[in-house]
Protein backbone atom coordinates (compact mmCIF):
# COMPACT_ATOMS: atom_id res chain seq x y z
CA UNK A 1 0.00 0.00 0.00
CA UNK A 2 1.44 3.33 -0.99
CA UNK A 3 0.25 5.90 1.51
CA UNK A 4 1.39 9.36 0.58
CA UNK A 5 0.36 12.80 1.70
CA UNK A 6 0.44 15.97 -0.32
CA UNK A 7 1.17 19.53 0.71
CA UNK A 8 0.96 22.39 -1.77
CA UNK A 9 1.12 19.95 -4.68
CA UNK A 10 4.20 18.09 -3.42
CA UNK A 11 3.74 14.46 -2.38
CA UNK A 12 5.72 12.73 0.33
CA UNK A 13 5.83 9.19 1.69
CA UNK A 14 7.37 9.97 5.06
CA UNK A 15 5.02 11.60 7.55
CA UNK A 16 7.81 12.51 9.91
CA UNK A 17 9.38 15.94 9.52
CA UNK A 18 12.44 16.50 11.65
CA UNK A 19 14.30 19.58 12.80
CA UNK A 20 18.02 20.13 12.44
CA UNK A 21 18.71 21.98 15.69
CA UNK A 22 20.41 20.90 18.93
CA UNK A 23 22.42 18.01 17.48
CA UNK A 24 25.96 17.37 18.72
CA UNK A 25 27.33 17.38 15.19
CA UNK A 26 26.25 17.63 11.57
CA UNK A 27 27.17 13.95 11.18
CA UNK A 28 24.81 12.93 13.97
CA UNK A 29 22.12 15.16 12.53
CA UNK A 30 22.43 13.63 9.08
CA UNK A 31 22.38 10.10 10.51
CA UNK A 32 19.23 10.91 12.49
CA UNK A 33 17.49 12.29 9.40
CA UNK A 34 18.38 9.09 7.58
CA UNK A 35 17.18 6.87 10.44
CA UNK A 36 13.94 8.86 10.67
CA UNK A 37 13.35 8.32 6.97
CA UNK A 38 12.49 12.02 6.80
CA UNK A 39 11.97 13.65 3.42
CA UNK A 40 11.56 17.14 4.87
CA UNK A 41 13.75 18.90 7.43
CA UNK A 42 13.20 22.26 9.03
CA UNK A 43 16.04 24.75 8.92
CA UNK A 44 16.57 28.20 10.39
CA UNK A 45 17.73 31.33 8.61
CA UNK A 46 20.65 33.06 10.33
CA UNK A 47 23.48 35.45 9.62
CA UNK A 48 26.50 33.81 8.01
CA UNK A 49 29.58 33.56 10.17
CA UNK A 50 31.81 36.20 8.59
CA UNK A 51 34.54 35.64 11.16
CA UNK A 52 34.92 32.04 10.00
CA UNK A 53 33.25 31.64 6.58
CA UNK A 54 34.88 28.27 5.86
CA UNK A 55 33.07 26.51 8.70
CA UNK A 56 31.10 23.46 7.55
CA UNK A 57 27.49 24.14 6.63
CA UNK A 58 24.35 22.12 7.13
CA UNK A 59 23.98 21.65 3.37
CA UNK A 60 27.36 19.89 3.28
CA UNK A 61 25.77 17.09 5.32
CA UNK A 62 22.08 17.14 4.41
CA UNK A 63 21.69 17.56 0.66
CA UNK A 64 18.91 20.02 -0.19
CA UNK A 65 18.51 18.33 -3.58
CA UNK A 66 17.50 15.10 -1.84
CA UNK A 67 15.82 16.36 1.32
CA UNK A 68 13.32 19.20 1.16
CA UNK A 69 14.48 22.11 3.30
CA UNK A 70 11.60 23.80 5.07
CA UNK A 71 12.86 27.18 6.26
CA UNK A 72 11.32 28.30 9.54
CA UNK A 73 10.89 31.62 11.30
CA UNK A 74 11.91 30.41 14.75
CA UNK A 75 12.76 33.33 16.98
CA UNK A 76 10.40 35.75 15.24
CA UNK A 77 7.93 37.56 17.47
CA UNK A 78 6.22 39.80 14.91
CA UNK A 79 4.68 39.24 11.49
CA UNK A 80 7.21 41.65 9.99
CA UNK A 81 10.22 39.74 11.35
CA UNK A 82 8.81 36.46 10.09
CA UNK A 83 8.04 37.83 6.63
CA UNK A 84 11.48 39.42 6.36
CA UNK A 85 13.08 36.11 7.32
CA UNK A 86 11.06 34.13 4.79
CA UNK A 87 11.73 36.55 1.96
CA UNK A 88 15.42 35.90 2.55
CA UNK A 89 14.78 32.17 2.86
CA UNK A 90 13.02 32.15 -0.48
CA UNK A 91 16.04 33.80 -2.05
CA UNK A 92 18.49 31.46 -0.32
CA UNK A 93 16.61 28.30 -1.23
CA UNK A 94 14.66 29.28 -4.28
CA UNK A 95 11.37 27.74 -3.13
CA UNK A 96 8.15 28.98 -1.61
CA UNK A 97 7.20 26.15 0.77
CA UNK A 98 8.03 27.51 4.22
CA UNK A 99 7.19 27.08 7.87
CA UNK A 100 5.73 30.12 9.56
CA UNK A 101 5.86 30.55 13.29
CA UNK A 102 5.28 33.81 15.07
CA UNK A 103 5.89 33.45 18.77
CA UNK A 104 4.06 35.28 21.52
CA UNK A 105 6.66 35.22 24.25
CA UNK A 106 9.91 33.48 25.10
CA UNK A 107 8.87 31.46 28.14
CA UNK A 108 6.27 29.26 26.46
CA UNK A 109 7.08 29.97 22.80
CA UNK A 110 3.32 29.85 22.41
CA UNK A 111 2.20 31.22 19.04
CA UNK A 112 0.82 34.72 18.72
CA UNK A 113 -2.20 33.87 16.58
CA UNK A 114 -3.07 37.46 15.65
CA UNK A 115 0.41 38.06 14.23
CA UNK A 116 0.48 34.55 12.75
CA UNK A 117 -2.76 35.12 10.87
CA UNK A 118 -1.59 38.51 9.63
CA UNK A 119 1.70 37.05 8.42
CA UNK A 120 -0.10 34.15 6.71
CA UNK A 121 -2.28 36.54 4.73
CA UNK A 122 0.68 38.61 3.56
CA UNK A 123 2.85 35.60 2.72
CA UNK A 124 0.09 33.94 0.72
CA UNK A 125 -0.38 37.15 -1.28
CA UNK A 126 3.36 37.21 -1.98
CA UNK A 127 3.21 33.71 -3.42
CA UNK A 128 4.54 31.78 -0.44
CA UNK A 129 3.11 28.42 0.59
CA UNK A 130 3.22 28.64 4.37
CA UNK A 131 2.86 25.64 6.65
CA UNK A 132 1.79 27.33 9.85
CA UNK A 133 2.63 26.55 13.47
CA UNK A 134 -0.40 27.45 15.54
CA UNK A 135 -2.36 27.10 18.73
CA UNK A 136 -4.61 24.06 19.16
CA UNK A 137 -7.58 26.27 18.31
CA UNK A 138 -9.98 24.93 15.65
CA UNK A 139 -11.36 28.39 14.84
CA UNK A 140 -7.92 29.94 14.39
CA UNK A 141 -6.89 26.92 12.33
CA UNK A 142 -9.81 27.47 9.97
CA UNK A 143 -8.96 31.15 9.63
CA UNK A 144 -5.36 30.25 8.77
CA UNK A 145 -6.57 27.87 6.11
CA UNK A 146 -8.85 30.54 4.65
CA UNK A 147 -5.90 32.96 4.67
CA UNK A 148 -3.77 30.62 2.57
CA UNK A 149 -1.99 28.25 4.94
CA UNK A 150 -1.06 25.09 3.01
CA UNK A 151 -0.79 23.07 6.22
CA UNK A 152 -2.00 23.58 9.77
CA UNK A 153 0.52 22.67 12.46
CA UNK A 154 -0.91 22.88 15.96
CA UNK A 155 1.36 22.39 18.92
CA UNK A 156 0.91 19.26 21.02
CA UNK A 157 2.67 20.96 23.92
CA UNK A 158 5.21 23.80 24.22
CA UNK A 159 8.19 23.66 21.86
CA UNK A 160 10.98 21.54 23.30
CA UNK A 161 8.90 20.44 26.31
CA UNK A 162 8.50 16.77 25.41
CA UNK A 163 5.20 16.68 27.30
CA UNK A 164 3.25 14.85 24.62
CA UNK A 165 -0.15 15.81 23.22
CA UNK A 166 -1.97 17.77 25.89
CA UNK A 167 -5.12 18.52 23.96
CA UNK A 168 -6.12 15.55 21.87
CA UNK A 169 -9.73 16.65 21.55
CA UNK A 170 -8.82 19.97 19.94
CA UNK A 171 -6.22 18.38 17.66
CA UNK A 172 -8.93 15.97 16.49
CA UNK A 173 -11.39 18.82 15.91
CA UNK A 174 -8.78 20.62 13.82
CA UNK A 175 -8.21 17.45 11.77
CA UNK A 176 -11.94 17.01 11.17
CA UNK A 177 -12.38 20.61 10.01
CA UNK A 178 -9.29 20.98 7.85
CA UNK A 179 -9.08 20.61 4.09
CA UNK A 180 -5.29 20.98 4.16
CA UNK A 181 -2.83 18.64 5.93
CA UNK A 182 -2.63 18.84 9.72
CA UNK A 183 0.66 18.04 11.43
CA UNK A 184 1.39 18.13 15.12
CA UNK A 185 4.34 20.45 15.52
CA UNK A 186 6.06 20.61 18.90
CA UNK A 187 5.55 18.81 22.17
CA UNK A 188 6.29 15.23 21.16
CA UNK A 189 8.58 13.56 23.70
CA UNK A 190 8.70 9.93 22.74
CA UNK A 191 7.50 7.48 20.11
CA UNK A 192 4.08 6.87 21.68
CA UNK A 193 3.34 10.61 21.46
CA UNK A 194 4.02 10.50 17.73
CA UNK A 195 1.73 7.47 17.44
CA UNK A 196 -1.02 9.31 19.34
CA UNK A 197 -0.82 12.23 16.92
CA UNK A 198 -1.13 9.89 13.96
CA UNK A 199 -3.97 7.91 15.55
CA UNK A 200 -5.90 11.17 15.81
CA UNK A 201 -5.77 11.36 12.02
CA UNK A 202 -2.99 13.90 11.63
CA UNK A 203 -1.18 13.80 8.31
CA UNK A 204 2.22 14.01 9.95
CA UNK A 205 4.34 15.01 12.90
CA UNK A 206 7.15 17.53 13.14
CA UNK A 207 9.73 17.21 15.89
CA UNK A 208 13.25 18.22 16.79
CA UNK A 209 14.15 18.04 20.47
CA UNK A 210 12.64 14.61 21.10
CA UNK A 211 15.20 13.12 18.75
CA UNK A 212 18.12 15.50 19.27
CA UNK A 213 18.04 15.31 23.08
CA UNK A 214 17.51 11.55 23.31
CA UNK A 215 20.44 9.66 24.81
CA UNK A 216 20.80 7.93 21.45
CA UNK A 217 19.33 10.31 18.86
CA UNK A 218 19.73 7.92 15.95
CA UNK A 219 17.92 5.10 17.72
CA UNK A 220 15.19 7.53 18.77
CA UNK A 221 14.85 8.66 15.15
CA UNK A 222 14.14 5.03 14.26
CA UNK A 223 11.67 4.79 17.12
CA UNK A 224 9.87 7.92 15.92
CA UNK A 225 9.68 6.56 12.39
CA UNK A 226 8.11 3.37 13.74
CA UNK A 227 5.79 5.36 16.04
CA UNK A 228 4.53 7.53 13.20
CA UNK A 229 4.05 4.52 10.95
CA UNK A 230 2.25 2.43 13.57
CA UNK A 231 0.00 5.34 14.51
CA UNK A 232 -0.84 5.92 10.89
CA UNK A 233 -1.63 2.24 10.30
CA UNK A 234 -3.78 2.11 13.43
CA UNK A 235 -5.69 5.16 12.23
CA UNK A 236 -6.28 3.64 8.81
CA UNK A 237 -7.17 0.26 10.31
CA UNK A 238 -9.84 1.84 12.49
CA UNK A 239 -9.53 1.09 16.17
CA UNK A 240 -12.07 -1.02 18.10
CA UNK A 241 -14.75 0.64 20.13
CA UNK A 242 -14.21 1.22 23.82
CA UNK A 243 -16.29 -0.65 26.40
CA UNK A 244 -16.67 -0.16 30.09
CA UNK A 245 -16.44 -3.87 30.93
CA UNK A 246 -14.65 -6.98 29.76
CA UNK A 247 -15.53 -8.93 26.63
CA UNK A 248 -13.87 -12.35 26.50
CA UNK A 249 -11.69 -13.15 23.55
CA UNK A 250 -12.16 -16.92 23.84
CA UNK A 251 -15.50 -18.59 23.07
CA UNK A 252 -17.78 -19.23 26.01
CA UNK A 253 -19.33 -22.25 24.26
CA UNK A 254 -17.65 -25.62 24.83
CA UNK A 255 -16.24 -24.75 28.23
CA UNK A 256 -15.37 -27.91 30.15
CA UNK B 1 32.43 56.93 -1.83
CA UNK B 2 35.27 58.34 0.21
CA UNK B 3 38.36 60.16 -1.10
CA UNK B 4 40.45 57.02 -0.67
CA UNK B 5 38.21 55.01 -3.02
CA UNK B 6 36.50 53.03 -0.31
CA UNK B 7 32.86 52.66 0.70
CA UNK B 8 31.70 52.47 4.27
CA UNK B 9 29.13 49.73 4.79
CA UNK B 10 27.64 47.48 7.43
CA UNK B 11 27.55 43.69 7.07
CA UNK B 12 25.54 41.70 9.61
CA UNK B 13 25.73 44.57 12.05
CA UNK B 14 29.47 45.10 11.70
CA UNK B 15 31.00 48.13 10.12
CA UNK B 16 33.39 47.54 7.23
CA UNK B 17 35.29 49.50 4.68
CA UNK B 18 35.41 47.99 1.21
CA UNK B 19 36.65 48.96 -2.22
CA UNK B 20 34.17 51.27 -3.89
CA UNK B 21 32.47 50.08 -7.06
CA UNK B 22 32.45 46.38 -6.28
CA UNK B 23 29.39 44.22 -6.88
CA UNK B 24 27.59 42.37 -4.11
CA UNK B 25 28.86 39.07 -5.51
CA UNK B 26 32.41 40.41 -5.25
CA UNK B 27 31.73 41.52 -1.71
CA UNK B 28 30.52 38.04 -0.79
CA UNK B 29 33.61 36.44 -2.32
CA UNK B 30 35.85 38.90 -0.49
CA UNK B 31 34.16 37.85 2.75
CA UNK B 32 34.92 34.22 1.89
CA UNK B 33 31.31 33.38 1.08
CA UNK B 34 29.93 31.43 -1.85
CA UNK B 35 27.30 33.76 -3.38
CA UNK B 36 25.14 30.81 -4.45
CA UNK B 37 24.76 29.61 -0.84
CA UNK B 38 23.64 32.83 0.80
CA UNK B 39 20.81 35.33 0.58
CA UNK B 40 21.47 39.02 0.73
CA UNK B 41 19.34 41.83 2.06
CA UNK B 42 20.45 45.35 1.25
CA UNK B 43 18.87 48.21 3.18
CA UNK B 44 15.97 45.90 4.15
CA UNK B 45 15.29 44.82 0.54
CA UNK B 46 16.13 41.31 -0.65
CA UNK B 47 18.61 41.38 -3.52
CA UNK B 48 17.63 38.73 -6.09
CA UNK B 49 20.44 36.22 -6.46
CA UNK B 50 20.38 36.67 -10.22
CA UNK B 51 21.44 40.30 -9.78
CA UNK B 52 24.26 39.84 -7.24
CA UNK B 53 26.73 40.14 -10.10
CA UNK B 54 25.29 43.47 -11.17
CA UNK B 55 24.25 45.43 -8.10
CA UNK B 56 27.04 47.68 -6.86
CA UNK B 57 27.87 48.19 -3.21
CA UNK B 58 27.24 51.80 -2.27
CA UNK B 59 28.52 53.90 0.55
CA UNK B 60 26.24 53.62 3.59
CA UNK B 61 24.70 50.29 2.54
CA UNK B 62 23.45 48.03 5.29
CA UNK B 63 23.72 44.35 4.38
CA UNK B 64 22.36 41.24 6.01
CA UNK B 65 23.84 38.05 4.60
CA UNK B 66 22.14 34.86 5.74
CA UNK B 67 22.17 31.16 5.11
CA UNK B 68 20.37 28.04 6.33
CA UNK B 69 21.49 26.63 9.68
CA UNK B 70 20.16 23.88 11.88
CA UNK B 71 16.85 24.66 13.49
CA UNK B 72 13.57 23.13 14.61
Amino acid sequence: MIDTWTVAGRSFTSRLIVGTGKYKSFEQNAAAVEAAGAEIVTVAVRRVNIADPKQPMLSDFIDPRKITYLPNTAGCFTAEDAIRTLRLAREAGGWTLVKLEVLGEAKTLYPDMIETLRATEILAKEGFEPMVYCADDPIAAKKLEDAGAVAIMPLGAPIGSGLGLQNRVMIRLIVENAKVPVLVDAGVGTASDAAVAMELGCDGVLMNTAIAEARDPIMMARAMKAGVESGRLAYLAGRMGKRMYADPSSPLAGLI
Amino acid sequence: MHDDGTASISVNGEHRRVRAGMTIAELALELGLEPTRVAVERNLEVVPRSTLNEVLVEDGDDFEIVTFVGGG
